[in-house]
C-alpha cells in the first residue's frame, strides 16, 4: 500500500504529461496551407498565446519570441496593447510551389471601437508545415540621450472657501464655433464644423447637437465624443463630428449646438508634427489619408489619435475622419498613419487640415 | 350667584390694571452690532420674545427695568418685533436697527481677463458692508484704480448710493496682470485682471537649414498691433506644401517665437497661420 500510492501518483502525473503534450501539439499542428497557417497564429493571439502564435513564425523570419510578441501585441502602452483580436480574414493573393502571399486582415477589438489592420504576408514552407514570414519590426529605436524640454503650463488658482462672494473664479475661455455643416452620409445626418480657441488661455470644450423636427420636436441629442481635441492652447482650432444615425437630413428642421467650455489646467507638451499628408489609395482600392507623425518632446505618446478636416473649394468643411495609431510615439521617431476617407468624399475634399490628439500616462496634462 | 358674579368683576378689573400697567418702550435709534435697551414698565415678572433678521430670542425681564440686549443678539439690521407677554396680556413694539458704518468691501471685477486697449472693457461693483455683514447705506467715496506695471495707472472716486458704488475703465495698452483696487479708508480690496495681447499683427518668419535634410522655421517675436507679445503657448500653425505632400505643425509660441523643424523639400511653400491670422509665404529654393 506504501507503494501504491507514489506509484499511482507518478503514473498520473505522467499522463498528465502526456495529455498536456499531445494537447498542445494538437493546437500547434502543421498548418496544412498558407491561409491556414496564418489563421492559426492569429488563432493563438487571440488567446494571448504568444508562444504558441511564434511556432507559426518561419525561422527565416529572423524574429525572437520576445521582439514579435511585442510587434504584434504592441508596446510601449499603445492602442494595440489594450486591444484583443476578433476576427480575422485571410486570402492567398499567389501561390507557387512552397511560397506564398496571404492578405490577412484582422479586426481588433479596443475602448475606441473596432481597429482594422492589413497585412499582406509571406507564408513559406518549412519541414513539410506552411509557416508565416513575420517581417521584422524594422523601426530605430532613439539613442539613450537627454532631451531638454521647456514646455508651458496653465495652472488655475482657484476661489477659496473663505473668500468673499465678489471673489470669482477666473472666467471660462471664449471659444467659437467658426464653421458649421449638416450632411447626409450613410443613412444618417452628421453635423460637422470647427472650432476655435479665441482666448489666450487653454481650454476643454466638448460639442453637443439636437437635431429639432419639423414640428418643433427633438429627433436626437448626441455629442462629438472623441471626434473632437477636447483640450485646445489659445489660437487652436479643432474640427468636430457629430453622428446621429438613423435620421434623414429631410426631417430635421434646425439643429440646436450646445457647446460647453471650460477652464482647465493644460500643458503645451507634446508637439506632434504630421508630416507628408497625402490622399492615396490603400490594398483594398480605398481612399486613404497617409501621413507621419513625429513626436518632437522626449516622452513617449502612448495612443496617437488623428484628426482629418476635409474642405470643398470654397472652404466649407465637408467631413471630418480620425483614425487612432495603433504604435506609440518614440520621442523623434517618425510613426505612419492613416486615416480612411470615402470615395465619393475624396472626390469632393479639395483640401484637408490634419490636427493629433493625444493619450499618454504617466503624463500630467490635466 | 351673585356674590360669584361679583368675583368675576372683580378679576377682569384686576388683569385689565395689570394689562394697563405693563408697557415696551423701543429705542428711536439702534445701530447694528451695537448694545441697546428695551425701556419697560409695570410690575412683576414677564417673557420678552425678540424676532429679527436671523434672530430670535425669549427671555424672563422684571417689568420696570429696561432690557439690556447684546451686541451679537441685535447683528443684523432690519425690522425687529419685541413682545412683552404677562399673564394673559400682550404688548407689541417694532423698531428698526440700521446697519453700522460701513468697514467691509466685497468687490466684483469684471472681466478676469480682457485684450488690451478696449473701450468700457473693465466694470468694477463695490457693495459696502458694515463689520456684521450688513449692507451700509452710510454715504461713502470708494477710490478705484486700475494699474498695471509699467503703464500709468487709472484711478478714480465714486461715491456710492444705497450701498454700492460701480465705474467702468477701459483696459490699457499694455498688457499684463493688472492691479484692480477699490479702497475705502484703509480698507481695501484687490482682484487681477489679466489684459491680455489681442490678435497677432503682421505674424512673418524666416527660414534656416537644419540637420537631418530638415528646414527651421522661426517667427519673428509674435506681438499684436500695439506691440504687445502675444501670449507663450499660441499656437503658430507652419504649413509646407509641395505639391504631392503637405506638412504641418502646431507649434507653440515660446519666449515670444514659434518654431518649428519641416522637411527641406526642394520648391515648397511653407506658410504660417495662427488662428484665423496668416502670415508670409516662403518658398524653398526660391524667392519669397
Amino acid at each position: 500500500m506504501k507503494r501504491l500510492i507514489p506509484l499511482a501518483m507518478v503514473a498520473l502525473t505522467a499522463l498528465l504529461i502526456l495529455v498536456s503534450i499531445s494537447g498542445q501539439s494538437m493546437t500547434v499542428g502543421a498548418a496544412s496551407s498558407p491561409d491556414a497557417a496564418v489563421q492559426d497564429m492569429y488563432l493563438h493571439v487571440k488567446t494571448h498565446d504568444f508562444a504558441g502564435a511564434y511556432n507559426y513564425v518561419a525561422k527565416q523570419s529572423q524574429t525572437d519570441l520576445n521582439s514579435f510578441a511585442r510587434d504584434i501585441n504592441g508596446k510601449d502602452g499603445s492602442l494595440k496593447t489594450l486591444s484583443s483580436v476578433q476576427k480575422i480574414d485571410t486570402r492567398i493573393l499567389n501561390e507557387s510551389g512552397d511560397a506564398a502571399s496571404v492578405r490577412a486582415t484582422t479586426e481588433w477589438s479596443s475602448a475606441v471601437g473596432a481597429i482594422y489592420e492589413t497585412r499582406d504576408l509571406q507564408v513559406v514552407k518549412e519541414d513539410g508545415a506552411w509557416k508565416v514570414v513575420w517581417p521584422k519590426d524594422q523601426r530605430q529605436n532613439l539613442p539613450p540621450q537627454v532631451i531638454p524640454v521647456t514646455f508651458l503650463r496653465w495652472d488655475i488658482v482657484h476661489r477659496a472657501a473663505e473668500d468673499d462672494w465678489g471673489a470669482q473664479n477666473v472666467e471660462a475661455p471664449k471659444m467659437r464655433i467658426v464653421s458649421m455643416n449638416a450632411v447626409e452620409k450613410d443613412g444618417g445626418v452628421t453635423v460637422l464644423g470647427e472650432l476655435e480657441n479665441e482666448d489666450t488661455v487653454p481650454g476643454f470644450a466638448s460639442v453637443g447637437a439636437t437635431l429639432i423636427g419639423n414640428n418643433g420636436e427633438t429627433l436626437a441629442e448626441e455629442s462629438s465624443f472623441d471626434k473632437i481635441s477636447h483640450t485646445l492652447l489659445p489660437k487652436e482650432i479643432s474640427p468636430f463630428r457629430i453622428d446621429f444615425p438613423g435620421v434623414k437630413r429631410a426631417q430635421v428642421k434646425s439643429v440646436r449646438m450646445s457647446p460647453n467650455y471650460l477652464l482647465v489646467p493644460a500643458s503645451a507638451d507634446p508637439v506632434i508634427a504630421v508630416l507628408h499628408q497625402r490622399l492615396d489609395t490603400d490594398a483594398n482600392g480605398r481612399t486613404v489619408l497617409r501621413g507621419e507623425l513625429m513626436n518632437e518632446s522626449g516622452q513617449v505618446v502612448n495612443i496617437p489619435h488623428v484628426l482629418a478636416t476635409f474642405y470643398d473649394d470654397s472652404g466649407k468643411v465637408v467631413w471630418v475622419a480620425d483614425g487612432y495609431v495603433d504604435h506609440a510615439l518614440q520621442p523623434q521617431i517618425a510613426e505612419p498613419f492613416a486615416v480612411d476617407l470615402h470615395n465619393e468624399l475624396a472626390q469632393g475634399a479639395h483640401r484637408f487640415r490634419v490636427t493629433v490628439n493625444q493619450y499618454s500616462q504617466d503624463r500630467r496634462t490635466d | 350667584m351673585m356674590r360669584r358674579i361679583g368675583k368675576l368683576c372683580f378679576m377682569i378689573c384686576v388683569s385689565c390694571a395689570i394689562a394697563v400697567g405693563q408697557d415696551l418702550k423701543a429705542p428711536d435709534h439702534a445701530v447694528a452690532g451695537a448694545a441697546l435697551k428695551l425701556e419697560t414698565s409695570g410690575s412683576g415678572d414677564a417673557t420678552l420674545y425678540l424676532l429679527g433678521p436671523g434672530s430670535a430670542i425669549k427671555r424672563s425681564v422684571k417689568l420696570g427695568e429696561p432690557v439690556e440686549l447684546k451686541p451679537e443678539e441685535v447683528s443684523g439690521s432690519g425690522v425687529y418685533t419685541a413682545v412683552l407677554k404677562s399673564g394673559g396680556a400682550n404688548v407689541t413694539r417694532t423698531f428698526y436697527v440700521a446697519p453700522a458704518a460701513p468697514s467691509n468691501l466685497v468687490f466684483l471685477a469684471r472681466p478676469s481677463r480682457v485684450a488690451v486697449g478696449q473701450k468700457d472693457a473693465l466694470s468694477g461693483v463695490i457693495f459696502l458692508f458694515d463689520a456684521n455683514k450688513n449692507l451700509s447705506f452710510a454715504p461713502a467715496d470708494i477710490h478705484f484704480e486700475l494699474a498695471v506695471s509699467g503703464a500709468a495707472a487709472a484711478a478714480r472716486s465714486v461715491a456710492a448710493h444705497n450701498g454700492i458704488a460701480w465705474t467702468r475703465f477701459d483696459s490699457a495698452r499694455r498688457e499684463g496682470a493688472a492691479q484692480f483696487v477699490a479702497s475705502l479708508g484703509e480698507t481695501s480690496v484687490r482682484r487681477v485682471v489679466q489684459l491680455t495681447a489681442s490678435e497677432p499683427c503682421n505674424l512673418r518668419f524666416r527660414t534656416a537649414p537644419a540637420k537631418d535634410h530638415n528646414v527651421v522655421v522661426e517667427t519673428d517675436p509674435v506681438r499684436d498691433c500695439a506691440g504687445n507679445p502675444v501670449p507663450d503657448g499660441t499656437i503658430v500653425t507652419f504649413i509646407e506644401n509641395d505639391g504631392k505632400t503637405r506638412s504641418t505643425i502646431d507649434a507653440r509660441i515660446k519666449r515670444g517665437v514659434a518654431r518649428a523643424e519641416l522637411p527641406a523639400t526642394p520648391n515648397a511653400t511653407i506658410s504660417a497661420a495662427s488662428g484665423v491670422v496668416l502670415g508670409n509665404e516662403i518658398r524653398l529654393g526660391g524667392g519669397r
